[in-house]
């Protein structure tokens, strides 16, 4: 019944060819989808990296007088050509709020979950690809929402990305508390929306399309990482949602969920009761799954290309499931670990260290399989490998200092300082980053048909890495030293007054990093029309894309659905001809190099194609 | 002059795109094999371990002791034990894995006649670096928490308690007087512009309490600091005492620790005659946040009780207030103020 609808979806494509608006804009396919969200999000990182840099410029140059940036700032510089202080806290703010959820949710899971999930599990679409559809849209209204409130007068939310209240429910405490805030509220919601819509399709199409002979324990770690963050997303964005619902109402409808005896402005406010701990708890009960919704796709896109590069199979395939399965679960009960000093309950703080300490675990586990996927493989340095290896370099030395912080009473020291800042940029930010560049140079041929210029890419990364270390390598000692986070300068402070020239070297490599990502920009524009010509599998890859042709139309391929008969994992297998068995080549055909379990499979071959079919035709 | 550096930029640009076009041009004339830039990156990696590690040992090494704090009450030597133990433990295990990372990807760098092994789990190995972790990881958290309960154990009776309130963008701290010992109650209702604490003037314990802008502490006592804010979240953060709590309006929190160096010990530890400990906000709560610095000040207990019994009542700077106190209290009011008992009649008789 499947194919059927299939082939009939296939047929309306074709009459609707040629229509610019149903091809490009308001497209049902995952693929072109898959791209808005990849354009969308690359234009948000470059504002976010460049929001970075202008707040780098105060802290690395703070003598600096920036009056050249007038033009682009306006008002927010002041007479003396720097920038205000209340507005350097609106570029902290959607710096984090742009890159988090912008760029790492929506620009990478929308784009590979959407790329990469049917055309990895064998589907010919999304299971609703209407909902897809708006699933992109509301992410596209709510990024309007999110870039309007830049350009307004009172500024844009400036409270942290966190928007803890009372400060970010209330004008008379920041300006961009006002209208600002009011926009953050409306896209974030917006935002929730367009993920929920993406996250049920993902699941949905993971468990309901896959291909004949596609079982879970033959699915590529991309897609169980999509899979369980899609899990991870519907479970808790809602939470967000909720907590957004009830600031609004503290805002604008006079309730006191968060406020509680707060004197500000010379009045003291009616509203008593509420906590702003409880905004806390709801906002992290979010904010820490976001943590791996951001790093989960990219390790599963890592694991995917590091396997493929290394002509070597993933070490401990059902170790990397496990450990992601374990992290999503983890990921739910340590919230509270950005709160030990917020005046909780200490004894709940013993609860989360020890919740948090645990998920050291599968994250160490996951560290040492892909090192021992990398020893004695045959490594092809093609971009999205060097991404790769940098994510996993990232991973160690940001994952590492987690264990710091983690600890309630080391954490005490540590809260709130660069030290914090140093730990989350590398173990999740770059991470993630990095993933995503990854990604994009490893399917740019299926997405485009061509290949992206690899010279440029090598040095890309290398500009990139060194330049990512310079800036968040240094910020550890930083935090050591004390150092707050958000603080438009420390010169107010004896015990801060030092590593001007630490900070002076950090603003330099931000600098130099972001200058870099135009190479990639160059790259990728360039490469979609005048690349060199990809063949079909140009990393001789095993999954199931690389069997589609050179560009993939609508319904991905142009006859039968292949069958899946082995795992993703077949590369330099003992006895065979080539150094990697597509999953489509059944046992049959590969005598020379099948294990004796899988020789027993053979018989199975034919016959358990059909029973699924059987079992499919009953629904 | 901008001109001038956009034709620059452009220029540059141009050229780079030429070199770009051309090497491209290069290439497929040439046919070149693929292996020299694989080698290239395969030494890179090389070099960034080699490089990376001795950047990192150098420093750590070249700055030893400048870049912690020094540390002056007792719970703080306990967690910077923690965290240099942490330390070790992390830069042993960062720094192998590290080497053997980028060692390999130089190692296992392609060779076309090679080919790579068909290693895909082993139960031994992965069962290893489980165990392992996991074993470390409980010392840590068995060790964390142990610390982590004393810290948050009830404070001695005996504390001298202290109250900091934060508020855009200052701190002030509340100090109960030597009289009761006791801090009064406080009220948000009732702040004004002079009224800061909100001082609840009906509660007995407020009349001898004084205002300071300098948080004293007496050396080698427990000190509970009660904490609270009047308009946002602010953070109590003395960095020497390794002490941090929020400040949340509506919820009142607390943080306990026993400096154990005055200030003058701390001038000649650092050799440094201008040194001064300071309380910093560490929650961002708006445009002046990086300003709220507030002096605080270690002496010996002796000097402590000297300075206390110095202070002026908040009432007695303010009777204005007395306005405030309920008739049956306003003699006691007077006392514990030292406020003059004729100013008492005359205000109450101005009332009526």
């Amino acid at each position: 019944m499947a194919h059927d609808t299939h082939t009939h979806d296939e047929g309306h494509g074709h009459e609707h060819h040629g229509n610019f608006w149903t091809t490009y804009i308001f497209s049902e396919d995952h693929k072109v989808i898959a791209k808005q969200f990849l354009i969308t999000g690359m234009a948000w990182a470059l504002l976010g990296g460049i929001l970075s840099v202008i707040f780098r410029l105060q802290l690395g140059f703070p003598d600096a007088n920036l009056s050249w940036l007038k033009p682009i700032l306006g008002g927010w510089l002041t007479a003396e050509g720097k920038i205000d202080p209340e507005f350097y806290l609106a570029l902290v703010t959607m710096h984090g709020t742009i890159m988090v959820f912008f760029v790492l949710t929506a620009g990478l899971s929308g784009t590979f979950s959407n790329f990469l999930i049917p055309l990895q599990v064998g589907a010919r679409d999304m299971a609703s690809g209407f909902m897809n559809m708006l699933s992109y849209w509301f992410f596209f209204i709510s990024s309007c929402f999110m870039f309007t409130s830049l350009f307004i007068s009172t500024g844009p939310a400036a409270g942290g990305w966190v928007i803890y209240p009372p400060l970010s429910a209330l004008p008379q405490a920041i300006s961009g508390s006002g209208l600002g805030m009011t926009l953050w509220l409306i896209s974030m919601a917006l935002f929730i929306v367009s993920s929920l819509l993406g996250s049920i399709n993902y699941i949905t199409t993971v468990i309901n399309l896959r291909t004949v002979g596609m079982s879970f324990s033959k699915l590529p770690l991309t897609i169980w990482a999509f899979f369980l963050t899609a899990i991870i997303g519907i479970l808790s964005f809602p939470v967000l949602f909720a907590a957004a619902l009830l600031l609004i109402f503290d805002r604008s409808f006079g309730t006191s969920f968060y406020l509680s005896d707060i004197y500000i402005g010379g009045e003291a406010l009616p509203n008593q009761g509420g906590s702003p701990i409880l905004f806390q708890h709801l906002f992290w009960f979010l904010g820490h799954p976001e943590v791996y919704i951001v790093l989960l796709p990219a390790l599963g896109i890592t694991s995917e290309i590091i396997a493929t590069n290394s002509r070597k199979p993933i070490f401990g395939y059902k170790a990397m499931v496990g450990s992601i399965l374990f992290i999503a679960i983890l990921s739910f009960v340590v919230w509270a670990h950005h709160m030990f000093v917020t005046g909780m309950n200490p004894f709940l703080g013993s609860i989360f260290t020890l919740l948090t300490l645990i998920i050291a675990v599968p994250s160490a586990v996951k560290i040492f399989n892909y090192v021992t996927t990398i020893w004695r493989g045959n490594l092809r340095f093609t971009p999205g490998m060097l991404f790769s290896l940098g994510l996993v370099s990232f991973f160690l030395t940001g994952g590492i200092t987690g264990i710091f912080l983690g600890n309630s009473a080391v954490d005490i020291q540590l809260h709130d300082t660069y030290f914090v800042v140093a730990h989350f940029h590398l173990v999740m930010g770059s991470a993630s980053f990095f993933g995503m560049l990854a990604g994009i140079y490893h399917w740019f041929p299926k997405m485009f048909g061509r290949m992206m210029n690899e010279k440029l890419g090598s040095i890309h990364f290398w500009i990139t890495f060194i330049g990512v270390y310079m800036v968040f390598f240094p910020m550890h000692y930083i935090g050591i030293a004390g150092f707050p986070r958000r603080y438009y300068t420390w010169t107010n402070f004896e015990t801060f007054s030092g590593f001007a020239d630490l900070n002076f070297v950090v603003s330099v490599a931000a600098i130099v990093t972001l200058g870099a990502q135009f190479i990639f920009l160059f790259n990728f524009f360039y490469s979609m029309f005048r690349g060199r010509i990809a063949s079909a599998n140009p990393w001789q890859s095993n999954t199931l894309e690389w069997t589609t042709p050179r560009n993939p139309g609508h319904g991905n391929w142009p006859g039968e659905i292949p069958t899946v008969y082995r795992w993703p994992y077949d590369y330099s297998k003992p006895g065979a001809k080539e150094d990697f068995i597509p999953q489509n080549i059944p046992f049959s055909e590969t005598p020379e190099s099948n294990l004796p379990h899988e020789n027993e499979l053979i018989k199975l071959e034919g016959v358990e194609g059909n029973a699924i079919v059987v079992e499919e035709k009953k629904h | 002059m901008s001109m001038i550096i956009g034709l620059g930029v452009v220029l540059v640009v141009v050229i780079l795109f030429m070199i770009f076009r051309i090497g491209n041009l290069m290439e497929v004339a040439k046919e070149k094999k693929e292996d020299s830039w694989n080698n290239i990156n395969a030494i890179l990696f090389l070099l960034f371990m080699v490089f990376g590690l001795i950047g990192f040992f150098w420093y750590s090494y070249e700055k030893w002791g400048t870049y912690e704090p020094p540390v002056a009450s007792v719970h703080g030597e306990v967690t910077d034990n923690l965290f240099w133990v942490t330390m070790w433990i992390t830069v042993v295990a960062f720094t192998i894995l590290f080497i053997v990372m980028f060692w390999f990807a130089f190692a296992y760098r392609y060779d076309k006649n090679r080919k790579a092994a068909f290693f895909a789990d082993s139960h031994v190995l992965e069962l290893t670096w489980t165990i392992i972790p996991a074993a470390i990881l409980t010392l840590l958290i068995i060790k964390g928490l142990s610390v982590w309960n004393d810290i948050t154990s009830p404070p001695a009776k005996d504390a001298t308690v202290i109250e900091m309130i934060g508020q855009q963008f200052a701190w002030t701290a509340h100090y109960p007087g030597v009289k009761d010992q006791e801090l009064g109650h406080h009220n948000y209702k009732m702040i004004d512009a002079i009224n800061e604490f909100g001082l609840d003037l009906a509660d007995k314990n407020s009349f001898d309490d004084f205002k300071s802008l300098t948080l004293y502490l007496p050396k080698g006592k427990e000190v509970l600091l009660k904490i609270r804010a009047k308009d946002v979240i602010h953070s109590v953060y003395l960095p020497h005492f390794r002490v941090k709590m929020d400040a949340v309006p509506g919820v009142e929190t607390h943080f306990k620790f026993t400096p154990t160096k005055t200030t003058e010990e701390m001038r000649e530890e650092t050799n440094n005659p201008n040194f001064n400990y300071e309380m910093a906000c560490a929650e961002v709560c708006g445009k002046g946040h990086f300003s709220m610095r507030f002096p605080v000040v270690v002496v010996e207990p002796e000097e402590y009780d000297k300075w206390m019994a110095a202070q002026e009542p908040w009432l007695k700077q303010n009777p204005d207030y007395m306005k405030y106190v309920p008739a049956n209290l306003k003699e006691a009011a007077m006392i514990k103020a030292g406020l003059p008992m004729e100013n008492s009649t005359s205000n109450t008789v101005t009332l009526k």
